[in-house]
C-alpha cells in the first residue's frame, strides 16, 4: 500500500509552487507542463491520473491562483480527448487553445438539465456561469442531444462577463442560431467532470491547508492580554479541531484520486465533494474568526483563500447536492 | 405566566407599523431588503424622518429630546423597523455617545452635542479599537498629553465603522502612561476636521470599504472636550458598551432575514420543485426557525426583567452569542439557497467587476456579500470568544 506520489509528481508540485510564488502566470505554468501533466499518455500528455490532478490543484489552491487549467484543460481538453478531437485537446493542454465549457443554464441549479437546442448545425439557447468564456478560442456547449463545439466569435454568440468569488471570471452565454459542430454524446462528460470535481476538491484542500497555516502563525504572534492568543486553551482546541477536519478532507481527496478510474467513481465523487464542501465552509469561517478583524480584510492573504473555499462549495454541486447524490448512489 | 404583550405595547406596535408604512420611502426599503449599501445622504434622510416624528432616539429620556421608550417599546420599534426593511439607525451618536454624555458629560457638552446628534449636524464614529487593542481593549496606546488648554493626541484607531462619513470621533486615549491598564484611560471627543487626522479606508472581504483606520499626528484637542474626569474613561467606556448591547440579539434582523430566505427558497428550483420543498433544505431551514423562536423568547424574558428594574448582566452575552450564530446560519443557508449564483462576486475591490450586473436574481449577489460581511457579527462588539469567557466567569463562576 502506498499513499505517496511518484518522484515526477513531487518534482512537478515543487516547481509549480516555486513558479506561483514568483507570480508566474498561465504561460509560465504551461511552460512547466502543468497542462500536459493533467492529460493521459494516450491523450498526448504525461499524467492525467487521480494523483497527478491532486498534486497540481492542491498546489494551485495553496497559492489561490486563478488559472485556466481547471476549465480549459481538465474539463475542456478532457472532453475533447474523449471525443477523439486529439489536435484541439493537445492545443488546449499546451495552452495554445483556450476552451470554455458551457454546461449549466440559468435557474437549473446543479441539476444539469439543459434546453439548448440544435437545429441542423446551429445552436440556440442560454448558458450560465461559464468560466473563462471571454478568453476562450472554443466553447464546448451541452445541448439536448449531446456536446457541440463552437468557435469564438461565431455568429449569434453573445457573452456577458462578470467577476467570480474565486478571482476568475465567468460569462452568461447566449446562442442564437450559432454555427456549431457536434462532437459526441453527453456521456463523454462523465470522466472529465469527475476529474474536474477532484481538481476543485484538491484545490480546496490546498487552500484549507494554507489557511490553517496562516492561522497557526497568527495565533503564535498576535498578543492580547499580555500573551500570544495561541496560549489560550480555548483557541488551541479550536485549532486542533480544524487540523483534524482538514485531515479528513485530505483523506477524502485521496479517496477520490484513487477511485477516479474505478467502477466506484460516482459514489466517491459524491462523498468527497460533499465532505469537502462542508469542511471548506468550516475552515473558511473558523480561520476568519480566529484571526478576528484582520481576517475580515481584503488586504490580508486569508481573504482570497476564504472566498476560494466558498466558491469550491458552489461549483459542480454543493455539499447538500452531493449528499443527496451519495444517498442515491449508495442505495443503487 | 402571561407571555403576550400588554394592550399598550400592542397599540404601540400598530402605531410603529403604520408610521413605517406611511413614511418609509420604498426607495430606501428596497435597498435595505437587497442588502445594498446606503449612501450617507440616504442614512441621513431616514434619520431626519425619524427625528421629525421624535422617534430617532427611542432610548434617550424626553428631557434630552428622546422618545423615552421602555425597553419593550424599543424592542418593538427595532423589530418592526427590521421587518419593514427600514435603514438601521446609526448607533454611534444615538445608542453609544448619547447615553454617556447624558450620564457623565457636562451641561455644556450636553447642550452642545446632543441636539446636533438628533438634527444630523454631526456624524459620530467610535475610536475604541487599536491595532494592538482589540479584544483586550484596555491596552489602548493612543496618547493624549495635556498642553495648556489642549490635549495633544498621537496614535492610531482602527475598525472605525463609517468613519469616512464622520465629522466627530469619541476616543479612548491614554492620559496616564504610568497607571495600571484600565486606570490611565480618558474619554475624549475629537473634531475629525482637526489638522493631523488621516482616515484610511479598509476594504473588507465582501469588497466594501465599511471600516477605516484613523491616524492622529499631534492633533490638538481643546481640554473642554474631555468627558467626565481625566483617567476615568474606562468607567464611561464600559457604560457605553452596555448600551451598545441593547438589541444585541438582533431578533428583528434575523426574522427579516429568515423571511427573505424563505422567499428565495420558494423561487429557486431544485430537481424541478421549489427548493423549499427539498427535505434536506427544509430541515435546515426548520432548525434555524426553531432556534430563532426560542432565542426571541430569551430576548423577551430578559427585556421583561429589565422592564421590572433588573440591571441586565452577563445574560446579554448569551444573546450576543446565540443571536449572531442564528444570523450567520441564515446568511449561510441563503448562500446555499441561491446555489451557483453565489459564485458571482460584484466587488469594488476587483478591477472590472462592475462592468456588468451579476447574473441571477438580485438577491443572489446580495447573498454572497451578506454572508461574507456578516462574518463580522461574531468578531465585533466583543468577539464571541470574549462573550463565552464572560458567560463562564460571571454566570458560572468558573
Amino acid at each position: 500500500m502506498d499513499f505517496g506520489f511518484t518522484d515526477e509528481q513531487t518534482m512537478l508540485g515543487e516547481s509549480l509552487a516555486r513558479t506561483l510564488e514568483r507570480g508566474g502566470d498561465a504561460a509560465a505554468l504551461s511552460e512547466l507542463g502543468a497542462g500536459l501533466a493533467l492529460m493521459t499518455e494516450e491523450a498526448g500528455g504525461f499524467g492525467g491520473t487521480g494523483p497527478d490532478i491532486l498534486m497540481v490543484f492542491r498546489t494551485l489552491g495553496r497559492a489561490a491562483a486563478a488559472t485556466p487549467l481547471l476549465d480549459s484543460v481538465v474539463l475542456g481538453a478532457g472532453i475533447l480527448s474523449a471525443a477523439g478531437e486529439a489536435d484541439l485537446a493537445e492545443a488546449a493542454a499546451s495552452g495554445e487553445a483556450r476552451i470554455a465549457v458551457a454546461l449549466d443554464e440559468p435557474g437549473q441549479r446543479y441539476d444539469g438539465n439543459v434546453s439548448t437546442l440544435a437545429e441542423g448545425e446551429r445552436l440556440t439557447g442560454e448558458k450560465s456561469l461559464v468560466p473563462g468564456a471571454e478568453d476562450a478560442t472554443h466553447l464546448i456547449v451541452k445541448a439536448t442531444d449531446g456536446l457541440w463545439l463552437v468557435e469564438a466569435g461565431a455568429e449569434g454568440l453573445g457573452l456577458r462577463g462578470y467577476a467570480l468569488m474565486d478571482g476568475g471570471r465567468a460569462t452568461e452565454v447566449t446562442l442564437k442560431g450559432t454555427p456549431a459542430r457536434r462532437i459526441g454524446d453527453a456521456a463523454l462528460l462523465d470522466r472529465p467532470l469527475a476529474a474536474a470535481i477532484l481538481a476543485v476538491c484538491a484545490d480546496a484542500l490546498g487552500a484549507m491547508e494554507k489557511a490553517v497555516e496562516l492561522t497557526t502563525d497568527y495565533l503564535k504572534t498576535r498578543k492580547q492580554f499580555g500573551r500570544p492568543i495561541g496560549s489560550f486553551q480555548a483557541l488551541q482546541h479550536r485549532m486542533a479541531d480544524l487540523l483534524t477536519e482538514v485531515e479528513q478532507a485530505r483523506s477524502a481527496v485521496w479517496n477520490l484520486a484513487g477511485n477516479i478510474d474505478t467502477a466506484d467513481r460516482d459514489r466517491h465523487v459524491a462523498a468527497t465533494k460533499s465532505l469537502l464542501g462542508r469542511v471548506a465552509l468550516y475552515v473558511a469561517e473558523e480561520t476568519i474568526q480566529l484571526h478576528g478583524g484582520i481576517g475580515m480584510t481584503e488586504e490580508y492573504e486569508l481573504a482570497p483563500l476564504a472566498r476560494r473555499l466558498l466558491a469550491a462549495d458552489a461549483r459542480f454541486g454543493d455539499s447538500d447536492h452531493h449528499l443527496e447524490r451519495f444517498i442515491a448512489a449508495s442505495a443503487a | 405566566m402571561d407571555m403576550s404583550f400588554s394592550p399598550d405595547d400592542q397599540a404601540f406596535r400598530a402605531e410603529v407599523r403604520q408610521f413605517l408604512q406611511d413614511r418609509l420611502p420604498k426607495r430606501l426599503s428596497e435597498k435595505v431588503r437587497l442588502q445594498q449599501e446606503l449612501t450617507k445622504a440616504e442614512i441621513e434622510e431616514w434619520h431626519a424622518v425619524l427625528n421629525e416624528k421624535g422617534w430617532l432616539a427611542g432610548n434617550w429620556p424626553v428631557e434630552f429630546g428622546g422618545a423615552g421608550w421602555t425597553a419593550i417599546q424599543r424592542h418593538i420599534f427595532d423589530e418592526e423597523s427590521a421587518l419593514a426593511s427600514a435603514p438601521r439607525i446609526l448607533p454611534f451618536g444615538i445608542a453609544m455617545l448619547g447615553p454617556v454624555l447624558q450620564k457623565f458629560g457636562s451641561k455644556e457638552q450636553q447642550d452642545r452635542f446632543l441636539p446636533r446628534i438628533l438634527n444630523g449636524q454631526d456624524w459620530w464614529c467610535q475610536g475604541y479599537s487599536e491595532p494592538g487593542a482589540g479584544s483586550d481593549l484596555a491596552s489602548v496606546k493612543t496618547t493624549a498629553v495635556r498642553d495648556g488648554d489642549d490635549y495633544i493626541v498621537n496614535g492610531q484607531k482602527t475598525w472605525t465603522t463609517l468613519g469616512q462619513h464622520a465629522n466627530w470621533i469619541f476616543c479612548l486615549v491614554r492620559t496616564d502612561p504610568t497607571a495600571k491598564a484600565q486606570e490611565g484611560i480618558s474619554f475624549l471627543l475629537i473634531d475629525m476636521t482637526s489638522p493631523g487626522i488621516t482616515v484610511r479606508p479598509i476594504v473588507l472581504l465582501d469588497g466594501t470599504p465599511e471600516v477605516n483606520e484613523v491616524f492622529f499626528d499631534d492633533v490638538r484637542v481643546p481640554a473642554e472636550n474631555l468627558v467626565g474626569e481625566e483617567n476615568k474613561g474606562w468607567t464611561y467606556a464600559k457604560y457605553l458598551l452596555t448600551h451598545e448591547r441593547t438589541n444585541i440579539a438582533g431578533v428583528g434582523f434575523a426574522t427579516a432575514g429568515l423571511a427573505a430566505l424563505k422567499r428565495i427558497a420558494r423561487a429557486q428550483q431544485a430537481h424541478g420543485k421549489p427548493l423549499i420543498e427539498n427535505p434536506l433544505f427544509a430541515a435546515r431551514l426548520a432548525e434555524i426557525e426553531i432556534d430563532l423562536m426560542a432565542m426571541a423568547t430569551t430576548n423577551l424574558r430578559m427585556l421583561a426583567q429589565a422592564a421590572a428594574g433588573q440591571v441586565p448582566g452577563a445574560e446579554s452575552s448569551m444573546l450576543k452569542l446565540k443571536g449572531t450564530q442564528i444570523r450567520q446560519a441564515i446568511n449561510d443557508l441563503t448562500r446555499r439557497a441561491v446555489g451557483p449564483w453565489a459564485l458571482a462576486f460584484p466587488s469594488e475591490a476587483v478591477e472590472g467587476a462592475n462592468d456588468h450586473l451579476p447574473p441571477g436574481p438580485p438577491e443572489a449577489a446580495a447573498a454572497t456579500r451578506a454572508y461574507l460581511n456578516n462574518r463580522k457579527l461574531s468578531i465585533y462588539g466583543g468577539s464571541n470568544e470574549i462573550q463565552r469567557g464572560i458567560i463562564a466567569k460571571s454566570l458560572l463562576g468558573l
